[in-house]
């Protein structure tokens, strides 16, 4: 069965202006490969920061100038290009940005879900399909006049999760979709994705949020400096962890409050610090000789992936 | 929408100020004249052959020797009876003067300045939407280099090449001469004006097409910019949509801060082309020494800029959503 | 922090980086800029002499920018004229900026001076610059005195803000703070930590606003407030040429007009070269 969206070895980088106009590249993401089926929620646990957003700008293809995209990004078994990306991004494809930052201050709600529209035929039919999906949502008639800076916290997260759903995508990327919320409103937000999966969306949600995660993801893609080092089941969070995979995955899982609090040395290493061999290397309780100088690849175990020198690959 | 008790207070405060700054004004044009060597009483008489004592008497009677505190009184107190004095070069009242010039000037500011403002918004619009490409690199060099050129110069050169060599337009006054005002024609009227309106203008575009652009291309890579385009949103709808409207705003705004560099253009391009406003007018009073005049105009020109900047204030503090809901929420 | 072991040195595609193409451009205007003082300072007016026998005649091999009413060849003029427009441009921009740089400072004292110096910006800013530099003109007597005392006077306004807002940002700093409990007297701490911070503005203000002055100088002497007629400025050489138009002596006006223009904007590109040097971030754009 084809993935609906499948990310191979992408890696993303900046050029940046240093001191007297030096100029050096800057690879914030260095390895990054996952895949969602239709109906699966994958989602991509990495640190604040870490660069993980950038994975959903390379998606739609809005990256900055100086950003240089390798890798490829498939859509149902076909590569995007950066016109396939205009094609069929808030069509096929939909963006939950992450704050209502993302929304044209300027602008009324009603008229800024509807987007685009040719002429007034047009305008309405799209208007009523608003009307339809903004209800179902909770979000009565006031919300189409208002501007966003009227909106509650919990308001705009159903006005970005709606209006992602106007065009009926196949495929919902969610950045971030929970920070600065409250308990009750971070609940409903899952809900939402739930609901999607069970209409046969794909869900990509790009998150800190351990909890979160575990919560609704079906997979966990972990991201570590740069790189996916493991793609584990969700089940697989039990217990103690024996099933993970990836030591850094065991040790986060054993930092988690519940599972005892426990904390391991060191820290991920910084944009820029470029390592040889393993980027886990520094922290690993028992590594390899060849941990030091070479860099593991990320070996395909069927539904589960792991970047570590110690699994070989299945089959 | 507009909190009108706020505004009142706000309008009092900008008059209050106005009438403060006008004092500076007018305090620092009267040192600055006292300063010079001149001598009103000499242009006054220019060459007219007069007497020792008549010469001392008139010095008597212009309290040209009294101490500058004098001076300064009894001309403020005059002013506040609305009398500006007597114009040494053109002998009627400095408000006449300044009332015909100011209204040619006027009408020729204004139009190019509207001009410029809609031709620079447009150029720079285009140039940060087709960034980088052919069309944004010669509205760039076009607006740098106009930038870099006096305006004086542009303005020979408009004439030499348009009226001198073409021929399309007379080469100077704002009526054709001997004409009595009845006879004026709104044509012969308008072909005057258009020559030094649409230079001011060239020169005028550029501040206002580089800033549209930047603002722009700002405006291309913000947030919401970038949420739209993932929305499938492209092309000059996009722009049309979340771009212009929010950069509409400042550019205006800017426009009218730009009253100082109008006024100032104005007086060179009237020069020029001997346009009968009162930039000119203000060049004569310079070069002949006719205080009165000069320091009438100085007092009109720094009300003229204030009005700009009030406007550009008022747009700021009470038309813009943006700053307006900032204020509502904190 | 250092960036020679964390990352890698990426030339793009274009065989020169935007660092190389700045230095060369800085060092390219430069050049020109000092070629120019320096042959007009060579040119004695003397040099200049008059031929009847070669009166108005357009350019020419043996007179590139032609002739004027006199025979004078209006290259050379033009030459000693933007020395001359470049000189006294130089010495309204240093005025000016020490101008700047001292009301910058004494605002910095204290909440009450800030204010005073405030306002004088705001009643500097209120007179449109060319009125304000006849006004000044008149009352220095006129001349070159006149018109750089009258540009200087008019131009400090900008980079006086500029420079108040860095010394704001600096002195709200917690380093500063710091040195204030230790009891360091204001002046040590204006020398010490504010003035090579804000040496970089000074360095890019003053280079920007020579444009600026070079072109009111010429503005205000084309008027004819400025340099007496017998020395050829640029704007002499234009206010004079403007008699000459309606018999269709174009190059009197053109080429000093021209040479103008590429002085101004030789200094506005060095002054913007500079500026992304010492400040990197600017460069992006």
């Amino acid at each position: 069965m084809e993935k609906l969206l499948d990310v191979e070895n992408v890696s993303i980088s900046f050029i940046q202006y240093t001191q007297g106009l030096n100029q050096r590249d800057l690879k914030v993401i260095t390895d990054l490969t996952l895949d969602v089926s239709e109906g699966e929620i994958l989602a991509v646990l990495g640190s604040s920061g870490s660069g993980k957003s950038l994975l959903a700008h390379a998606i739609f293809g809005i990256l900055p100038e100086n950003a240089n995209l390798k890798g490829d990004i498939k859509y149902n078994g076909k590569t995007l290009s950066q016109k396939d990306k205009e094609e069929i991004r808030g069509d096929e494809i939909a963006l939950i940005p992450q704050s209502v930052n993302f929304l044209d201050p300027l602008m009324k709600i009603s008229d800024q879900a509807i987007g685009y529209t040719e002429n007034d035929k047009e305008k309405a039919q799209k208007k009523t399909k608003q009307r339809e999906i903004f209800e179902k949502y909770n979000l009565g008639p006031e919300v189409d006049e208002m501007y966003p800076f009227q909106l509650s916290g919990g308001m705009a997260r159903r006005v970005l999760v709606s209006t992602a759903l106007l065009s009926n995508p196949k495929l919902v990327v969610a950045d971030e979709p929970t920070p600065g919320l409250d308990e009750k409103t971070v609940k409903e937000t899952l809900n939402h994705f739930k609901k999607m999966k069970e209409d046969g969306v794909g869900v990509l949600l790009i998150t800190h949020d351990i909890h979160a995660a575990l919560e609704i993801a079906d997979r966990i893609g972990i991201f570590y400096s740069g790189y996916v080092i493991e793609i584990a089941e969700n089940k697989d969070f039990s217990g103690d962890g024996e099933n993970l995979l990836h030591p850094y995955t065991k040790a986060l899982y054993k930092a988690l409050p519940a599972n005892g609090f426990e904390l391991t040395k060191g820290h991920q290493p910084l944009h820029g610090e470029i390592q040889t061999g393993c980027p886990y290397y520094d922290r690993c309780d028992s590594p390899l000789e060849i941990c030091n100088s070479q860099r593991p690849q990320l070996i395909d175990l069927g539904n589960k992936k792991v970047r570590c020198f110690k699994y070989k690959e299945s089959e | 929408m507009i909190n009108y008790a706020k505004f009142a207070k706000f309008l009092g405060k900008k008059a209050l100020r106005l009438i403060i700054l006008l004092i500076f004004v007018i305090l620092i044009s009267f040192i600055l004249i006292d300063m010079s060597p001149i001598n009103p009483v000499k242009t006054y008489i220019s060459n007219v052959v007069v007497s020792q004592e008549q010469v001392a008497s008139l010095e008597a009677y212009w309290g040209v020797n009294e101490p500058i505190t004098t001076k300064m009184a009894n001309w403020l107190g005059n002013i506040l009876q609305g009398n500006l004095g007597t114009s040494l070069i053109y002998r009627v009242p400095v408000i006449d003067v300044i009332k015909e010039r100011f209204t040619a000037s006027l009408a020729l500011m204004l139009s190019s300045w509207a001009f410029s403002g809609i031709l620079g918004f447009l150029l720079g619009t285009i140039a940060g939407f087709k960034k980088d490409t052919i069309v944004d690199k010669i509205i760039k060099v076009y607006c740098y280099a106009l930038q870099s050129a006096p305006t004086f110069w542009i303005a020979l050169i408009m004439l030499m090449v348009f009226s001198v060599y073409l021929g399309w337009f007379p080469t100077g006054l704002g009526v054709p001469i001997g004409t009595l005002s009845e006879n004026v024609s709104f044509w012969d009227w308008l072909n005057r004006l258009i020559l030094p309106m649409v230079t001011l203008s060239i020169i005028g575009v550029a501040q206002i097409a580089l800033f549209t652009r930047d603002k722009l291309i700002e405006e291309m890579n913000s947030d919401y910019f970038l949420f739209a385009k993932s929305r499938g949103e492209s092309g000059w709808n996009l722009i049309k949509r979340h771009g212009i409207r929010n950069i509409l705003l400042p550019a205006i705004t800017l426009q009218f801060l730009g009253f100082s560099e109008l006024f100032g253009g104005a007086v060179l391009v009237e020069q020029i082309f001997t346009y009968p406003g009162i930039g000119q007018a203000a060049v004569s009073a310079g070069l002949r020494n006719d205080v009165p005049l000069l320091l009438g105009i100085v007092i009109f020109s720094a009300i003229f800029v204030y009005c700009g900047n009030l406007i550009a204030d008022i747009i700021y503090n009470f038309v813009d959503p943006r700053i307006k809901e900032s204020e509502e929420d904190g | 922090m250092d960036n020679t072991q964390k990352g890698s040195l990426y030339n793009p595609l274009a065989k020169l980086n935007l660092r190389t193409k700045t230095l060369i451009t800085i060092a390219a205007t430069s050049l020109i800029l000092i070629v120019v003082v320096i042959s007009s300072l060579l040119i004695n007016s003397n040099d200049i002499t008059t031929n009847f026998q070669a009166m108005n005649q357009a350019p020419s091999f043996g007179h590139i920018f032609g002739t004027d009413w006199m025979g004078r060849d209006m290259f050379t003029r033009t030459l000693k004229g933007l020395g001359l427009s470049v000189q006294i441009g130089a010495g309204a921009s240093i005025l000016s900026s020490l101008i700047a740089i001292s009301m910058a400072l004494v605002g910095s004292i204290n909440k009450y001076l800030d204010g005073v110096i405030a306002w004088l910006v705001d009643l500097f800013l209120s007179i449109p610059h060319i009125l304000l530099i006849i006004l000044i003109s008149i009352a220095l007597g006129g001349g070159a005195f006149g018109v750089t005392m009258g540009v200087a006077l008019t131009h400090w306004t900008s980079l006086t803000r500029v420079l108040r807002a860095e010394i704001k940002q600096i002195k709200t700093s917690d380093y500063v703070r710091l040195s204030e409990r230790f009891g360091k007297s204001k002046l040590w701490i204006a020398r010490k930590h504010i003035l090579p911070l804000i040496v970089t503005q000074i360095i890019v203000g003053t280079i920007l606003i020579f444009p600026h002055a070079i072109m009111h100088e010429a503005s205000v002497t084309f008027l004819g407030f400025g340099l007496s007629p017998h020395e050829p400025a640029i704007g002499i050489i234009l206010s004079e040429s403007m008699k000459y138009l309606a018999t269709g002596d174009w190059w009197l006006a053109l080429f000093p007009g021209l040479a103008l223009l590429i002085i101004v904007l030789l200094f506005d590109l060095a002054g913007e070269n500079i500026k992304k040097l010492l400040d990197p971030t600017s460069a992006n754009k």
